[in-house]
């Protein structure tokens, strides 16, 4: 196969769908690293998300790349609100219960997008979006749109982690949390900021994730295995780990199907969780272990 | 015939019952007991089911086996198939703390899924086995039913029996004592792995057998015959709701929320179409709703996990993980 081939059909899509998972593994690392628990409804708030995106779209008949923002604002809002009335009653109990409790969420965000927008597939824009062409490389520029838009969040993010005094206290309460408390950090915002700084970025990866496919209202729950291979990949609680670890299980999966029935896809991210676990739990850039 | 389609209908229910509870207290074994969090429930539960078909249907073209052996041979079978997929994924991820097992398991319950799907020559794909010889099935209609029932509640039964006996025996005190304080169960000399890794096995073949027990009393499975994440999530809020840690609760759990469930869905099928969809997610948002009301509000369950010796000290000691 020519190179040319096996970038245009197996990178590029790698790259773009690496960069969704992106956008949530940093949202679960964070969570991971934080609070200390793995948030199993972040598939769904992902789907919420998208589907957000979608009623400005129709509502205001707006491009969806405007909509984006909207959606970012108010699904970061959805999970403050989340943790607010289902978490934070939990926080003295064994942290497992909350993983529980998460799963119970992710059923009843599933449920409620079923209920307002419906169980069939829908899609931002209709027809078809012919790709140009890059000295042979072909790019939809919505792919570039997805790339971008992940680098521009996620250096910002790790901009605001590591320069602002915020993003600090979150550091440090990763690092460890029981003298981050000492030293007077207030622990409610810290966990209000994760959670807006994880919501957001869940709408964004459900959102690239309606644009680049199509929006159903189960896309975020089988996005939610990628995501967490992506961050237990790249290290837990590394932001940069997490976007290193979503490029590459992006990249596996297209590039699994030269090998393995495409069928089994959706297995790769589970073989390399797996294999992690196995080899390797710190994941890539040495994050923690819980 | 009007009685006679309502004593059919709680047979039915019975039956669901007793093999609902049976998954509560394979969950109870993992979660119950040892802690452990699976939410691939309906993976365990399909090995199960299809392990039993393959081995106790007639031979059939164009696919695997049908072995046409007798149906005890395929439920044990369905139990081994399970913990032997249980096996890999506990030898893995129990190093860890729980939420590793949790992402797993979610895991595996999708790999099961893809291979049902994909895999005509096992499974037979979207069309699944039929033909499953049902224990006592050439009787009456009637009689049949009742006879599977008693059989579904002899199963129970001698899995409850079994699994109250290891609750107060060294074993089930040995895995609270993991579940509640793992660093003192390690200093006392256990192997935390390898304890954890039992009772994640027993728990699976549990689930494997109620996966068979499902399949013989439909005489069929498909893969759509059960919506993997609803039905791994009526087990959950069964156990919870009913009290983790008591096998008692596990069963009165299963009843009560099956019991929920299933009324639930007589309501929501009189609505009229354009509302009857939309009922059937509202049923799933309430489950997950009444998840989270008990987790607040009675996290201990209606029958709660029996202490033994001083209640206020063996109390406050588990509260402290």
């Amino acid at each position: 196969m020519e190179l040319l081939e096996l970038l245009n059909f197996y990178v590029i899509p790698g790259i773009v769908l690496g960069s969704i998972y992106a956008l949530g593994a940093v949202g679960i690392t964070l969570i991971f690293a934080i609070l200390r628990y793995a948030h199993l409804a972040h598939g769904d708030l992902a789907t919420l998300g998208a589907f957000i995106a979608l009623a400005v779209v129709t509502a205001l008949g707006v491009s969806p790349l405007v909509a984006l923002p909207v959606a970012i604002i108010a699904t970061a809002a959805v999970a403050v609100g989340i943790d607010k009335v289902f978490y934070e009653h939990l926080r003295e109990r064994p942290k497992i219960v909350t993983v529980m409790a998460s799963l119970g969420i992710a059923l009843m965000v599933r449920s409620v997008v079923q209920v307002v927008w419906g169980v069939d597939t829908q899609t931002y824009t209709r027809g078809i979006v012919r790709p140009e062409d890059y000295f042979g490389l072909r790019i939809r520029d919505r792919e570039l749109y997805t790339v971008a838009a992940m680098l521009l969040l996620v250096g910002g993010l790790q901009l605001f982690l590591t320069r602002s005094k915020w993003g600090k206290a979150m550091r440090a309460m990763s690092d460890n949390p029981n003298l981050a408390l000492l030293s007077g950090i207030d622990n409610k915002k810290v966990v209000m900021l994760t959670w807006i700084i994880a919501g957001g970025l869940c709408a964004a990866s459900g959102f690239f994730l309606g644009l680049n496919t199509e929006l159903k209202s189960m896309m975020g729950w089988h996005m939610l295995l990628p995501m967490f291979a992506a961050a237990i990949l790249g290290g837990v609680g590394r932001v940069e780990g997490a976007v290193l670890g979503g490029l590459i299980v992006g990249i596996a999966e297209e590039l699994s199907v030269l090998v393995i029935p495409s069928e089994y896809k959706a297995a790769m991210a589970f073989a390399i969780l797996l294999f992690m676990l196995l080899v390797r739990p710190t994941g890539l850039l040495k994050g923690k272990v819980l | 015939m009007e009685f006679l389609g309502l004593v059919n209908y709680a047979l039915f229910m019975a039956i669901f019952i007793g093999i609902y509870a049976l998954l509560a207290l394979g969950l109870n074994i993992q979660w119950g007991f040892a802690g452990l969090f699976n939410a691939g429930i309906a993976g365990f539960f399909a090995v199960g089911a299809y392990t039993s078909a393959i081995i106790s249907t007639p031979p059939a073209d164009g696919r695997f086996g049908g072995f046409d052996l007798h149906f005890v041979l395929g439920w044990i079978g369905a139990m081994l198939a399970a913990a032997l997929v249980a096996w890999p994924i506990g030898k893995i991820c129990l190093r860890f703390r729980s939420d590793y097992l949790a992402i797993a398991s979610i895991g595996i319950a999708e790999i099961i899924r893809l291979v049902i799907k994909s895999e005509p020559v096992l499974t037979n794909g979207a069309r699944g086995i039929s033909n499953i010889p049902r224990p006592a099935g050439d009787i009456g209609y009637m009689e049949s039913q009742v006879a599977y029932l008693i059989i579904v509640l002899a199963v129970l039964i001698a899995a409850y029996v079994l699994v109250e006996r290891q609750f107060n025996a060294p074993w089930g005190r040995m895995m609270r004592a993991i579940r509640d304080n793992e660093d003192a169960a390690k200093a006392m000399g256990k192997d935390v792995e390898f304890r954890r890794l039992e009772a994640f096995i027993f728990g699976a073949a549990l689930m494997g057998l109620g996966g068979a027990l499902f399949a013989h009393f439909n005489r069929a499975i498909t893969p759509e015959a059960i919506d993997p994440m609803v039905a791994t999530f009526l087990v959950w809020i069964m156990l919870i709701l009913g009290g983790s840690g008591n096998n008692r609760g596990a069963i009165l759990g299963a009843a009560v929320v099956w019991i929920i469930w299933s009324v639930s869905e007589i309501a929501t099928d009189r609505l009229p179409h354009e509302y009857a969809v939309q009922a059937k997610y509202i049923r799933l948002f309430l489950i997950g709703l009444m998840l989270q009301l008990v987790l607040r509000f009675r996290p201990e369950g209606l029958l709660p996990e029996p202490l033994r010796g001083d209640q206020r000290t063996a109390k406050t000691g588990a509260d402290q993980n």
